[in-house]
């Protein structure tokens, strides 16, 4: 194998009706720390119909190369004409390692490669790294994220991953060179699968939590739909999202878009608020990475003030709708 | 419809999970006394199955890859209206990652032959790589859909399926054989009926190993898997702690006060 190819670290540029889904930038970035250390180039993968100009985006997020398939057959994402074309991208040119994120899509179409492949695939990394011989270390959170595992793929190549979306940090987007290559698509005309009958969009454009700067987060002992409000509140004064464990999921307070954990979405805002939670591992995973933490729990004891750097033992219901009345007060208009 | 296999994952208990403690000198984890129960998921993806038997017939089969001590957890499977089980059971298994236990579990599918539809969890509590309905499907060489949420035998040998997205749903039309992975909202698992305890007794669970399958032993247990451990840590957490005490007012001033030193609003 070509030592340089097999430095290379590819990411699955992933898109759906021509939106390029924030984890692929998300990957860019890492990319380019891991391509930098090992001395190879970050090579995107871009599949879809008319999605040529999304090309630019990922160059200018960090990849040096961009392989473009586009075909009115890769128009809607179908797990064996993706497979397909990945495979055959992937067999020409040997990279060491393949990334995608940890997605609908990435989550069903990632197994699906590795074992074409026969390689090794390690699921909802958080972090990525590189040891000394190339090996690509792979941390993935297990029994319930209180344990983070280090998988690696010693053997075989590429080393694959799907990472959680909100893990990895963008590049700033900058005007940077690259290449933009179209590759050729050879489908067989049968066998590809299920057809699509239809997409239903039901979420509407919400404040992406991934993305506030401010998360206020509730649990359980929020108590009810009826003191969400109070969250809801303070996330507006604070400029921020409102997140959730899974209980107000479940319950229905929160929307499952909302919940943050294991089994939902990876925040690493500048501050989470945290109010009424536990701080179970499960939802743990999903906000150690923030900056600032502050916790609400009447539990002089609870778990979440571990993970904590600003510890408020007391009913939130004393202290939330004084500090709402005080930031009113204090922030300007 | 012939056959529908439902892959059931035995996983220690979450409820116990606080008993798992690593052993720091090897980093492997002792999960000695931990009960197990069936992978949550594989129940609805059971339900599923007996809703397509009501109305296309055939036949449900209970495939695991598991210790023979899984044995009366699969009996709960049968209680629920499985009609039989298959065990796959095999030292040689033992340390398969993700790709190795697709293998395996594909050439439990072809052992026991005829599936029309393969049932999977979307992901299993302990392992959750949510890998085996694609690597399955991928080694058995048909199709497969994961994240399904809704599931309709139409006319004859056609499923419909609807798939979870992020942004909402997709829908697809699908033929035979096809694996499917389920997710939570698809269904709610029945009850499982005093009667069906006692049909379970004098339902079969045959023990398969790898003479019977015969996988290529370099391609499953811990030497036939690409993923390798390489360590293993507990979580640790360095943040400052610091508690705020007085009174509520007190409190709140210095939370405020917190708040305003994180930066995220302006004086
Ligand atoms: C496979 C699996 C995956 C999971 N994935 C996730 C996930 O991704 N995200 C997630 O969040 N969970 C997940 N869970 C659930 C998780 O295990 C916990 O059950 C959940 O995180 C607990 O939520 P909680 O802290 O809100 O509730 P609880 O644990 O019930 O905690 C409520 C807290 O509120 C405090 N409280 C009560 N009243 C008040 C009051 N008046 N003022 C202040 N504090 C108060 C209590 O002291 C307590 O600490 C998962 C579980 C499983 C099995
Ligand atoms: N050892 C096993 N035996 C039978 N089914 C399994 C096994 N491991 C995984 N599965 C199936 O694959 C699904 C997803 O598991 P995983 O990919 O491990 O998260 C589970 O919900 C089961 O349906």
């Amino acid at each position: 194998m070509n030592e340089k190819k097999s430095a290379d670290v590819w990411v699955f540029a992933e898109q759906r009706d021509g939106e390029l889904h924030d984890v692929s930038l998300e990957l860019l970035g890492k990319a380019s720390e891991l391509a930098s250390q090992a001395g190879g180039a970050v090579v995107a993968v871009l599949m879809g119909h008319q999605v040529r100009e999304l090309a630019q985006i990922l160059v200018n997020h960090g990849a040096h190369i961009v392989f473009v398939a586009d075909d009115p057959r890769l128009g809607q994402y179908r797990l064996l004409p993706y497979t397909h074309v990945l495979e055959s991208l992937i067999k020409k040119h040997e990279p060491g390692t393949v990334l995608m994120g940890a997605t609908a899509m990435g989550v069903e179409l990632a197994p699906r490669v590795a074992a074409r492949l026969r390689t090794g695939l390690s699921a909802h990394c958080i972090d990525l790294k590189l040891d000394e011989k190339g090996n690509l270390l792979q941390m993935v959170p297990g029994w319930g994220g209180g344990i983070v595992a280090t998988i690696a793929c010693p053997d075989h190549r590429p080393q694959m991953a799907t990472v959680m979306p909100g893990a990895m940090r963008v590049l700033p987007e900058e005007e940077r060179e690259g290449r933009i290559e179209d590759v050729s698509i050879d489908l067989p005309d049968s066998n590809m699968g299920p057809e699509v009958l239809g997409v239903e969009r039901t979420v509407a454009g919400e404040q992406p939590l991934e993305k506030a700067e401010v998360v206020v987060a509730g649990g359980w002992g929020v108590g009810g739909k009826e003191n969400w409000h109070l969250l809801e509140e303070l996330a507006r004064l604070l400029g921020g999202a409102v997140g959730a464990t899974r209980p107000p999921v479940d319950e229905g307070w929160a929307r499952e878009s909302q919940m943050i954990g294991q089994s939902g979405k990876t925040v690493r805002p500048t501050l989470y608020l945290g109010i009424g939670i536990s701080g179970v591992m499960h939802h743990i995973v999903g906000m150690d990475q923030s900056k600032h933490v502050i916790s609400i729990n009447s539990n002089q004891n609870a778990d979440i003030f571990q993970a904590s750097d600003v510890i408020v033992a007391q009913d939130f219901m004393k202290i939330v709708p004084p500090l709402i009345s005080e930031l009113k007060s204090r922030v300007k208009g | 419809m012939n056959r529908i296999i439902v892959c059931v994952k035995p996983v220690p208990d979450p409820k116990h999970w606080d008993k798992v403690s690593m052993d720091p000198e090897t980093k492997t984890l002792k999960r000695e006394g931990i009960p197990l129960i069936l992978n949550p998921l594989d129940k609805h993806a059971l339900e599923a199955a007996l809703v397509l038997r009501e109305s296309h017939g055939g036949e449900v089969v209970l495939l695991s890859m598991a210790p023979p001590f899984a044995q009366p957890l699969i009996r709960e499977g049968l209680a629920m209206g499985a009609d039989r089980a298959v065990l796959l059971s095999d030292r040689v298994f033992a340390g398969s990652d993700s790709l190795a236990t697709a293998e395996i579990l594909a050439a439990g599918c072809r052992w026991i032959g005829d599936y029309d539809v393969i049932l999977c969890g979307n992901q299993s509590i302990d392992g959750s790589t949510a890998q085996i309905c694609s690597q399955l499907a991928e080694m058995l060489n048909i199709p497969n859909v994961m994240h399904v949420i809704g599931l309709e035998g139409s006319s004859g040998d056609n499923l419909v399926i609807t798939q979870k997205i992020e942004s909402g749903s997709v829908t697809l039309s699908s033929g035979f054989p096809i694996v499917l992975s389920v997710r939570k909202e698809l269904n709610k698992p029945r009850y499982i009926p005093f009667t069906g305890i006692l049909a379970a007794e004098s339902k079969e669970i045959t023990i398969v190993s790898n003479e019977d399958v015969r996988v290529d032993p370099e391609r499953i247990g811990l030497s036939g898997s690409p993923t390798k451990m390489a360590g293993m840590d507990v979580r640790k957490f360095e943040r400052k702690r610091e508690r705020l005490e007085g009174t509520v007012d007190e409190i709140v001033k210095k939370l405020v006060e917190r708040i305003y030193q994180c930066g995220v609003i302006e004086c």
